[in-house]
């Protein structure tokens, strides 16, 4: 469950868009990274953000019809940061969203399994006629504060 | 430029053993060329891999769902695949989906090959 959380100009905020495909999708973890670094996230934080941005991104790009391009939004909090994924794809299935279970190896799924495992707080929001939006927030370690 | 790449290479160690070496990043832009290099390699009659990865910096569920594929199909053929890596990351991501108890990982290649034999 996404806690509710302050937003306004006194919460920084860094938004890059990418186009919807494969080749951009390094752009956004590492834009993700640089945030998360000048944020003092230690080395294995900022693993986990990468990849959690990485899977959603392409997430988006092998599920979301239509859509033409992805939103990486990063909101900077003392606590830790929220990082918004929004695609503008049509129909989403709503398989694309489920966890799914571990058990005999199989090829694809593991994406959103491994979102919910690196952070700390999940929540997806899909209109069908607009889009998909994936709400994650990753804490800093009380070290890093 | 954010475009990443992935060098692969592959030599023979005591023959039916293929030693596949990764260097570079794998994500869902790369992954289908590590897809496409180790199926040709099966498609040719390669059944026994060690994967190299030591120099993989970063991996997601797509190198992971190809590292899977590849397993699959060689196993139909009584084939096996050995993984090395040192890298923690790596590991974890392994250790989280549980892909721990389906691939063995070795901190060597020499170990990984010895391992096939």
């Amino acid at each position: 469950m996404m806690q509710a959380r302050e937003v306004g100009a006194e919460i920084p905020e860094i938004e890059v868009r990418i186009p919807s495909r494969a080749e951009w999708v390094a752009l956004a973890r590492l834009t993700v990274a640089t945030v998360a670094a000048r944020m003092h996230f230690n080395v294995d934080e900022i693993a986990d953000l990468k990849l959690a941005v990485a899977e959603a991104c392409t997430n988006a790009i092998q599920h979301a019809r239509e859509s033409d391009e992805i939103v990486i939004t990063c909101r900077i909090y003392d606590d830790g940061m929220q990082v918004i994924i929004r695609d503008f794809g049509i129909g989403t299935e709503a398989e694309r969203i489920r966890s799914r279970d571990l058990g005999e190896p199989r090829v694809g799924g593991l994406g959103v399994y491994l979102i919910r495992a690196l952070m700390d707080e999940v929540e997806y929001s899909v209109e069908s006629d607009s889009g998909t939006v994936l709400t994650m927030f990753k804490r800093l370690g009380d070290s890093n504060r | 430029m954010a475009r990443v790449d992935i060098n692969m290479q592959v030599r023979s160690a005591n023959g039916s053993i293929a030693v596949v070496s990764l260097d570079g990043e794998i994500d869902v832009y790369t992954s289908p060329k590590v897809k496409d290099f180790i199926g040709k390699l099966i498609d040719k009659g390669t059944y026994t891999f060690a994967i190299d990865m030591q120099n993989v910096r970063y991996i997601d569920s797509t190198g992971l769902g190809v590292l899977i594929g590849g397993l699959k199909r060689v196993r139909e053929h009584g084939g096996a695949v050995t993984l090395v890596s040192t890298n923690p990351q790596t590991r974890k991501i392994f250790d989280i989906t549980g892909l721990i108890k389906v691939f063995d990982i070795y901190d060597s290649v020499d170990e990984a090959v010895d391992a096939l034999k």
